[in-house]
């Protein structure tokens, strides 16, 4: 197993402030687009692809191996609801791209039951996402996207692909499953970003 | 929620298609564009516990078709679907 550093552990705020639109929560509703997969840690993968095609992987040995980190964040779902305070461990994207080649400005997201999404590859760096792995201190249920799942806080959670399998980078933006068919191609929960046009 | 009920029947495509194209759509008949099963797509499965509706073979879990609805506008992705054969007035 990887070592445990202590990371990023979100804003800070004195009273509750959610972004425009919101609610809060305190349970943490399951929202799917389809069946949830059954992923067995043997034939896990992941895989960082650049934009000439090279390709790194990571088994499941390979991933756990990797640091990680401990994260408290707060999310926020397009579909209203936010959640304040969760508790993440996972591995950040600024380790797993660290020997990526690439000058590609985007990251289309991949997972296995063939949900994609994508957003700008600054997004994905300087300790603002993780593959996660563990959630409030138990391993992440596949409910909620495990065995890993991409976690982008500052987003819309939609953009958090769960069952993450594999990211390429790119040279221009391709939408992924929901941008394509009428969602915000940003997701910016701070600027109400749900919808085109928004 | 558990994974058995995060999805319901065909049945939930009814009001959604009624609002854009005021047709029946669960009565409707739906061919895969994946695996070719041909039926009512009141049998689909359809996700709606989800920032938009989507609907998937029962056979295969093809994505069959997508709607996702916002203040007085909607978006349709029917790709899934070879066909779907509604039921509609005769043409006089």
């Amino acid at each position: 197993m990887g070592t445990v550093s202590r990371g990023f552990r979100g804003r800070r705020r004195p009273t509750v402030e959610l972004p425009p639109g919101q609610y809060l929560v305190e349970d943490f509703p399951v929202l799917s687009a389809g069946p949830t997969p059954s992923i067995e840690l043997e034939d896990w993968e992941f895989t960082i692809t650049n934009e000439t095609g090279t390709q790194q992987r990571w088994d499941w040995a390979a991933f756990r191996a990797l640091s990680s980190e401990q994260v408290t964040v707060d999310i926020h779902c397009v579909t209203h609801w936010s959640k304040l305070g969760t508790t993440w461990e996972g591995v950040s994207l600024d380790t797993l791209l660290a020997d990526a080649e690439t000058s590609a400005g985007f990251a289309l997201v991949s997972s296995y039951g063939g949900y994609s999404t994508n957003l700008p590859l600054e997004d994905l760096t300087d300790g603002k996402a993780w593959i996660a792995f563990r959630y409030d201190g138990e391993e992440l249920e596949p409910e909620h996207g495990g065995p890993a799942r991409l976690l982008v806080p500052h987003l819309y959670l939609w953009k958090s692909a769960k069952w993450v399998r594999g990211i390429q980078l790119l040279d221009s933006d391709e939408p992924g499953f929901w941008e394509s068919l009428g969602y915000h191609n940003y997701g910016d929960p701070w600027r109400e970003q749900r919808f085109w046009g928004d | 929620m558990t994974s058995s009920n995060l999805w319901t029947d065909g049945n939930g495509l009814a009001g959604p298609f009624h609002d854009v194209f005021c047709v029946e759509v669960s009565t409707a008949i739906g061919r895969c564009g994946n695996c070719g099963r041909t039926g009512p797509m009141a049998e689909v499965r359809v996700f709606d516990h989800a920032p938009g509706l989507v609907a998937r073979c029962p056979t295969c879990d093809q994505v069959l078709l997508r709607l996702v609805r916002d203040r007085g506008r909607a978006w349709l992705d029917l790709r899934g679907l070879v066909y779907l054969q509604l039921a509609v007035p005769d043409q006089t």
